[in-house]
């Protein structure tokens, strides 16, 4: 058997920790876990792009594509496993960053970030005048079962904890063994130079195109699974907030590792969640302060504690 | 070393975290003699944002003030009991921004981890949608005092939620029946209105209302601005050119303010009236500003146009000794929940001094009616979980830099809700055709 | 006839707004590589400072035809106090960092901004209505047009040919230009560009806040003001093309009249309306109207 690297050691002792300590998890927590680990499928699309020298700051439409896909799943009868929903959230969200990245490709740098803006502002734009969905209010999300286990009540919660984070577990080794292959050293190599990689014989379109797409799919399931976790759906999800919040955890965390963005997205849910408690008129302030120090204190993001950690433990 | 594992594997940290908080939130709180313990009510409104000045704050000042005043007993009849049933009420509050998901985790927590025994909460209607099957879901008794949309209870029921304020149809049916009453050459309308489901909803119900019964009225424009947008230069004057005898706006907050003062210098109000459902937050501050012979609704008998009792004489001296403004209609809102949960945990109690069950509270509540300083509010629609209540408009007029009304008109509260087990929206269709 | 001429007095009217706040972000951008998300926060820190103002000195009873200056020396005060304030205490430490770090930095300094404000005044509305009125009105074909509002059109010229005169006619232009061009040649040339960052930072600020305090008469002035302009402006330079004056200008024009045309003759479609040309624009010409295509490097 080959041996584990360590970064797939750490994905599995994780899947392991949290499938077993989930019942423990009193509810709330398990709620926050469940929610911050969908958000993190989006920011690991981002650390994707991010690699490849591209930041989104219209991730909030795929998001928001997947979670809508999802959630007129169930008016189909026979769909309405969480899991078929996290699949039609993907798969949507995946054709339209399709479609979008026709002409997103070719974009780099501010250019890039504002043009993916203003598709997910147009998405926002549509989904507020479209009043069958709701409007600005949006609609429930209600998966009836969850891997065959009823949704409702204790049981059906625990599953949705473990249908996301089994999904953020495959979609963290998948993309791990994505960025260690060819075409996956290809993303930096088209952040340090672009034509270089043209002239060893790679189309920096195509490779560009396809993590798009890559992106596109993790952030259309991960919005799948904010609507089965939360509940309900609103066009907040394709708001440019919205959008400028996974980048903010996407550089909090940094992107030495695929484990880097579920952390960063558990941390900034428990330092919101705490800051919202203890200091309800000032929790902007203080979670601007920490974002603050975090950007000046640790250029490479919050993953650069462990590794010198693990220096120093070693 | 399983130091090192742990670094390895940081989610652990997470883990260690979580217990660390749930084992502080469960520690058993030491429980003093069951009569004196308080019930906790956790209060969510804005706090910030800008919905917090009209709305989140008067309806905070009055969640403070009345739950004081309750518990010190100088509520007047019938709720003469010190707090409820002897109980002391203990409020938390909460703030409503940040979206629905931040809405749902933070009720979760207000919940599980604060340990509420009810909910009063919510302004906007999204965060009411979003926190209704959560609320079902948790089993906890929750009471929705402000938001609008007729959805909640057309399109689902639920058991252990209420909704002590009339839905956002009623304004909008009113309003319409206003202006047939009072504009008998009405000719054209028009309306502006910001673009989210509130906005929407206004225009499309009074739209609806106006033209069934008035079927060859015109409509020049229909503006819909969106949230927060502050300069409406264009958007006057594409009013302004249609000349319509009416202007209908749902508009609040800084928006209302912002396209008043806009407005009212260019001549807009001197050809068109305008007619502003949810005026009366803003009548005080506006005062100067607002054009006479502008028709403003409350969301219900509040504020100026709310009956003259005794319980409307409490609620106005508590508020306006502490915060020395007159409390406006969410302040009512706040109360009619607060007064609403009163009177059902006491008729839950049958007269005793025992603790009720939840659902003993939840079967007294049920088409229940009770005071209020807006009036008797009915729980009539959902199954008894929706209430329904009576409606003024007026006319202002400008007397000596203050405000007062002309043409005040009272509707009664079933002639502007729809019947129970019909969509506001049928219902409307149905109902002002006069053919 | 007569809508297409409120479409585009209207439509002036708002890209004039418009300008004076976009032409501070775009000169932060063109000298420093900063896309500043707390521009709309300075721009609301402009507009409460204005009101307080204005308003202490309406109440006093004093002449309000003086409000005019205490206007622009508010937004002058505001951008004295923060822009040194912002620039020394925290963008100086993140020099040389990644264009998207820099927009991270500032969104935190937008959070803070926010909670600040908040902070200082509540959360209720200001407004101060003296200033609009004063001027009076003038009536063009159908519609009636506040004074007030060409005075806002005038302003955003007058703006607009200052900066001209400032970067082209002035010594502190020149080093200012040779900056955006060139930084490190710049500074092995001997411009200190830790003075030219300083100024221009405070230029920027002192913008955004002259059109919040400018807009504070027409307005109320509530949390959350800036967050709507923000994106709006962005949307402006992106139009034009980032760091260029003339495309800031231009760009306010555009999206002025697009935004006045949809509200006047399509108003379903005034909420993305400027998306639309944001994304038609970018996709014609990349780097927006105003600006040159890159050379790529090898």
């Amino acid at each position: 058997m080959k041996r584990l690297d360590r970064t797939t050691f750490a994905l599995l002792a994780s899947l392991v920790l949290l499938l077993a300590g989930g019942p423990l998890l009193p509810e709330w927590a398990l709620f926050l876990v469940t929610n911050s680990l969908a958000k993190g499928l989006v920011v690991l699309g981002l650390l994707l792009l991010m690699r490849t020298g591209l930041v989104s700051f219209g991730q909030g439409l795929y998001f928001a594509v997947g979670a809508y896909a999802a959630g007129m799943m169930p008016r189909a009868p026979g769909l309405s496993d969480a899991l078929a929903l996290m699949l039609a959230g993907g798969v949507a969200a995946g054709v339209v960053a399709a479609l979008c990245g026709l002409l997103l490709a070719r974009y780099r740098g501010i250019f890039f970030a504002m043009l993916s803006l203003a598709f997910s502002m147009i998405l926002y734009g549509l989904l507020v005048k479209t009043s069958v969905l709701g409007s600005t209010d949006g609609f429930n999300v209600a998966a009836r079962t969850v891997l065959g286990v009823a949704a409702a009540g204790a049981y059906g919660r625990y599953a949705v904890f473990a249908l996301t984070v089994a999904t953020a577990f495959a979609a963290g080794f998948l993309l791990h063994r994505f960025l260690g292959s060819h075409l996956g050293r290809l993303a930096p190599a088209i952040r340090d130079n672009e034509l270089r990689v043209e002239y060893m014989g790679a189309s920096v379109r195509n490779v560009v195109h396809l993590n798009l797409v890559i992106a596109g799919i993790l952030a259309g399931a991960g919005g799948a699974l904010t609507g089965v976790t939360v509940g309900h759906i609103d066009p907040e999800m394709a708001y440019w907030t919205t959008s400028g919040e996974f980048v903010f955890v996407a550089i909090l965390s940094g992107t030495a590792s695929v484990l880097a963005p579920f952390l960063g997205s558990i941390l900034l849910e428990l330092l919101r969640s705490f800051a919202y408690e203890y200091s309800p008129n000032t929790w902007q302030l203080v979670v601007g302060g920490a974002m603050l120090l975090v950007i000046l204190f640790l250029p490479s993001g919050l993953w650069s504690v462990f590794g010198r950690w693990r220096k120093v433990l070693r | 070393m399983s130091r090192s594992r742990l670094a390895g594997s940081p989610l652990s940290l997470l883990l260690a975290l979580a217990f660390a908080g749930s084992a502080q939130a469960q520690a058993p709180a030491p429980a003093p003699a069951a009569p004196e313990k308080p019930f906790k009510v956790g209060v969510v409104t804005f706090l910030s944002g800008a919905a917090a000045g009209p709305f989140g704050v008067p309806a905070r000042n009055a969640a403070e003030v009345l739950a004081e005043s309750i518990n010190a007993g100088k509520a007047p009849a019938p709720y003469t009991k010190k707090g409820l049933g002897g109980r002391p009420l203990e409020v938390v509050f909460l703030d409503e921004a940040g979206g629905t998901a931040k809405q749902v985790s933070e009720y979760r927590d207000l919940v599980q981890r604060q340990n509420v025994d009810a909910v009063i909460g919510y302004i906007s209607s999204g965060d009411c949608l979003a926190v209704a099957p959560v609320a079902e879901e948790l089993k906890k008794l929750t009471l929705f005092f402000d938001c609008g949309t007729p959805r909640i209870f057309e399109e689902n029921s639920y058991k252990y939620l209420f909704r002590t304020d009339a839905h956002a149809a009623m304004d909008n049916v009113a309003a319409a029946l206003y202006v047939d009453e009072l504009k008998p050459k009405l000719k054209s309308i028009a309306g502006i209105n910001q673009n989210y489901a509130w906005g929407q909803d206004s225009w499309n119900d009074f739209e609806a209302t106006m033209k069934a019964l008035r079927p060859d009225v015109q409509v020049t424009t229909s503006q819909m601005p969106k949230l927060l947008a502050g300069q409406y230069g264009a958007e006057i004057s594409a009013l302004m050119s249609g000349s319509p005898d009416v202007i209908h706006s749902s508009f609040w907050g800084g928006d209302l303010d912002a396209f008043i003062l806009q407005a009212s210098p260019r001549g807009l109000f001197k050809k068109s009236t305008a007619l502003l459902t949810a005026g009366e937050t803003a009548m005080y501050k506006l005062a100067g500003q607002i054009p006479d012979g502008t028709i403003i609704g409350a969301r219900g008998s509040h504020g100026v146009f709310a009956p003259d009792n005794e319980l409307n004489r409490w609620l106005r001296a508590t508020y306006q000794d502490r915060y020395s403004v007159p409390p406006v209609y969410p302040a009512y809102h706040m109360a009619q929940a607060i007064l609403g949960l009163k009177s059902a945990y006491e008729k839950a109690q049958g007269g005793g001094a025992g603790e009720p069950s939840v659902d003993a509270i939840i079967a007294a509540f049920e088409n229940s009616s009770f005071e209020t300083p807006s009036g008797t509010i009915k729980m009539a629609l959902g199954k008894g979980h929706q209430a329904i209540e009576e409606t003024v408009y007026g006319m202002a007029k400008n007397s000596g830099g203050k405000l007062t009304f002309t043409h005040v008109k009272r509707f009664p509260a079933e002639k502007v809700n729809p019947p129970e087990g019909t969509k506001s929206a049928d219902w409307i269709k149905a109902a002002f055709s006069k053919k | 006839m007569g809508d297409v001429l409120a479409v585009v007095i209207d439509g002036t009217i708002y890209a004039s707004w418009l300008f004076i706040i976009a032409a501070g972000l775009t000169i932060v951008y063109g000298v420093m590589r900063i896309l500043n998300m707390a521009h709309g926060s300075l721009y609301a820190l402009g507009a409460y400072a204005a009101t307080s103002v204005v308003g202490a000195w309406i109440r006093g009873g004093r002449a309000p035809l003086v409000s005019y200056a205490l206007l622009i020396a508010a937004a002058i005060a505001v951008g004295l106090i923060f822009g040194p304030l912002i620039e020394r205490g925290v963008l100086r430490f993140v020099y040389g960092r990644d264009e998207i770090v820099m927009v991270l930095v500032t969104y935190a300094l937008f959070l803070i901004l926010e909670d600040a404000i908040k902070l200082v005044w509540g959360v209720e509305s200001y407004f101060i209505t003296e200033p609009y009125g004063l001027l009076g009105t003038v009536e063009i074909g159908p519609l009636t047009y506040p004074v007030y509002s060409g005075a806002l059109v005038l302003a955003a010229i007058v703006t607009g040919l200052l900066l001209r005169w400032g970067i082209y006619g002035t010594r502190y232009g020149k080093l200012l230009v040779a900056v955006i061009h060139d930084r490190e040649m710049a500074a092995s040339l001997g411009v200190n560009v830790r003075n030219v960052f300083l100024i221009t930072f405070t230029l920027g600020t002192m913008l955004a806040a002259l059109g919040g305090a400018l807009t504070a008469p027409t307005v109320s002035v509530v949390p959350g003001m800036g967050v709507e302009t923000i994106v709006l402006a962005f949307a402006v330079v992106v139009v034009g093309g980032l760091g260029s004056m003339p495309g800031a200008a231009l760009g306010s024009l555009i999206v002025g009249l697009v935004r006045s045309a949809a509200v006047h003759f399509f108003p379903q479609v005034e909420l993305f309306s400027i998306y639309l040309v944001m994304a038609l624009v970018l996709a014609l010409r990349p780097r927006g109207l105003f600006v040159a295509p890159e050379a790529r490097k090898i």
